[in-house]
């Protein structure tokens, strides 16, 4: 074993950039980014008032005054898309942050307690995880009501259940490493020990999670507004949109054809960008590490 | 608590002392087609030690003989099936949970596996730091000059300090794990295969080391090694190990020297030279310790075994002050 042989290619390996070395993380995070833009800086970027209703061009297809189309109504597609961008990152990193936060608290708490403290905390999370995370949204929205707000809690609660149970097998997975012990047999307290040496080691896994989970708290958010229990309109939400274009798919494809393809170009953006961060930063998914 | 008789006692007891551990880990293993059958292993079998303070002991053994386990009960962090560990005369669980004793401070252990030993989420300035935080033993300013002293004692350059154990080569981990033991000043030292893995100038290097705390400020060594050289430079005492339990101990010249045991022999024989770690295997053929046999556990690979080894288990007994081996027909010692 030499000392210095085993250092050198890695932190070669390091020093070229991440961007270079993953061009689908790139392209992916030019697009999310691109995304996030467009969505920030909506009012400037966006050639319409999302709810401007043009009476002269209603139901207009792809073209020069109207680059994507109008709807039903003669509203700009295009600014409807960039505005709902802002909705959908919004709601998307909100619930994905009510999602993390409880699930680290519940996790971890679950990860650390034993007997019947840990019991309860697992059927608890049992039972929020036996749905699939829409049909929890749904339920939880059937008791908040609609809007904007209540979308963005029921997502986040429907989103804790997974997170907690990620976060509770990484707990039961670090506590029992030979740090964990070596701070014990120095006398280190049990709470220092967990925000020092546990802590640390289970919230970058969870980082990973969110970016990894950010599209599907999108994908459930624009579900709940294509079944109508969501956002409510005018709003310009891209599930409210191809809900609405539904019924003019035959002759108006462009209706709900061009914000289900924002939908699915960003969520497949999202996913890059979460798989290139997990397998750069998960140890387990890295050569000799 | 009476501190007096605690007082009191404190310099007749040996700092470590087990009093026949047995720990039998309950193992599964497959029993035929589709059963699965649960037997008991005896990692240790009947281990009694006595660590005086100020003393310096190796325990040799070849891999699986159970070594590691005695660490781990002899430092409660494995919890015997049988027997008791004590420290300083106390049993070791109470030691440790009472600040009174001085357990954290005084011990410090250094895992086989460094890597796992450290928290791959802190710095190496910050993993040597730990215990001179924990233990208020500098002041924030003093950190740095102090932490940067440790790893130049373990020949690590100062710019390792701002790395992370992933970058770090298997050799690095090793010495700052050195360097993290010995950071608070411990007056105990546990090592557990510290120094094996290393080249040859970095051992000889650390070794030194070692041996001068030892002389300077009298620290307790209990060193597990493959190396009988690195027993014989660093430890005055020996324990030979083998399948779970102690047999032979004794001066380590004097038993590396006319081994009593033929397993001490056959050690002896299989590193002829000293600094270079036992050639493994041994020939014949180990036992399972799931089950041993009922005789002498090393008759199989006995060239000196007899018909009454295969039915008589040999206990340790004294051969002459200060020498022990479990053998029905030791080998001449020459004492
Ligand atoms: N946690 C455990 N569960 C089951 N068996 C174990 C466990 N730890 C150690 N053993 C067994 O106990 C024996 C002694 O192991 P160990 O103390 O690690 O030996 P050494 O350190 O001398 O190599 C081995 O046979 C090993 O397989
Ligand atoms: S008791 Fe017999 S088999 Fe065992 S070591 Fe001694 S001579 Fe060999
Ligand atoms: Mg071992």
């Amino acid at each position: 074993m030499t000392d210095t042989a085993t250092v050198a290619p890695r932190a070669r390996r390091r020093s070229t950039s991440m961007l270079r070395r993953r061009p689908f993380f790139t392209l992916g995070l030019a697009v999310a980014l691109a995304f996030a833009l467009a969505a920030i800086f909506a009012p400037y970027v966006a050639p319409y008032d999302p709810t401007f209703q043009d009476i002269e061009f209603m139901m207009t297809g792809p073209g020069a005054q109207h680059w994507l189309g109008t709807d039903s109504y003669g509203q700009d597609i295009l600014s409807r898309i960039i505005f709902g961008a802002r909705y959908a990152l919004a709601i998307g990193l909100c619930s994905v942050a009510i999602g993390a936060l409880g699930g680290l608290v519940i996790g971890l708490a679950a990860g650390l307690s034993d007997g019947l403290v840990e019991w309860l905390l697992m059927r608890l999370i049992d039972s929020i995880l036996a749905m699939p995370s829409l049909i929890m949204a749904v339920a939880f929205i059937a008791i908040l009501g609609q809007g904007v707000d209540k979308v963005i809690i029921a997502v986040g609660i429907a989103m804790i259940g997974p997170f907690a149970r990620t976060v509770r097998a990484d707990v039961m997975q670090v506590r029992v490493q030979l740090f964990v012990e070596a701070a014990g047999l120095m006398g280190v307290a049990r709470l220092r020990i967990i925000w020092r040496h546990i802590l640390p080691n289970v919230v970058y896994p969870l980082a990973v999670q969110v970016t990894i989970r950010i599209s599907e708290a999108i994908l459930v958010s624009s579900s709940l507004s294509f079944l109508g229990i969501g956002v409510t309109p005018p709003t310009p939400d891209w599930g409210l949109m191809i809900a609405e274009g539904r019924g003019f798919v035959s002759f108006a494809a462009w209706m709900s054809g061009m914000p289900g393809a924002a939908l699915a170009i960003l969520l497949i953006a999202l996913s890059l960008v979460g798989d290139g961060i997990r397998e750069e930063f998960d140890p387990k998914l890295r050569d000799g590490a | 608590m009476s501190a007096p008789l605690a007082q009191a006692a404190a310099p007749a007891a040996p700092v470590f002392e087990l009093l026949d551990v047995e720990k039998v880990y309950q193992v599964t293993r497959p029993a035929g087609f589709l059963r699965r059958e649960t037997r008991g292993l005896a990692a240790l079998d009947g281990v009694r030690l006595r660590v005086p303070g100020g003393s310096s002991t190796a325990l040799v053994g070849e891999s699986g003989s159970g070594k590691s386990t005695l660490l781990r009960v002899l430092l409660g962090l494995t919890r015997p099936t049988n027997g008791q560990a004590l420290y300083r005369g106390r049993p070791i669980a109470e030691a440790r949970a009472a600040a009174a004793s001085g357990f954290t401070r005084d011990v410090a252990m250094i895992y086989q596996d460094a890597r796992g030993s450290l928290n791959p989420r802190m710095a190496v300035a910050d993993l040597v730091a730990e215990p001179l935080r924990h233990f208020g033993l500098c002041t924030a300013a003093e950190l740095p000059a102090r932490v940067a002293e440790l790893l130049a004692r373990v020949g690590l350059p100062g710019d390792v300090a701002q790395r992370y154990p992933a970058a770090l080569s298997g050799g690095q981990v090793r010495r700052v794990a050195i360097a993290r033991a010995l950071a608070a000043e411990p007056s105990v030292l546990v090592a557990d295969e510290a120094v094996s893995g290393l080249d040859v100038s970095t051992q000889a290097q650390l070794l030194n080391l070692l041996a001068d705390l030892k002389e300077s400020m009298g620290l307790t060594l209990l060193f597990i090694t493959h190396d009988l050289g690195v027993a014989s430079y660093l430890c005055e005492r020996i324990a030979i190990m083998y399948l779970g339990r102690i047999v032979e101990a004794g001066p380590t010249n004097a038993v590396l020297e006319a081994p009593a045991h033929p397993y001490t022999a056959a050690l002896r024989a299989a590193s002829p030279q000293f600094f270079a770690p036992i050639a493994e295997p041994l020939p014949g053929e180990i036992p399972s310790p799931v089950d041993l046999p009922p005789g002498c556990r090393f008759a199989s690979r006995c060239p000196r075994a007899e018909a009454d080894c295969q039915g008589t288990d040999p206990a340790l007994t004294s051969l002459s002050p200060g020498r022990t081996a479990a053998c029905l027909h030791p080998l001449a010692t020459g004492a």
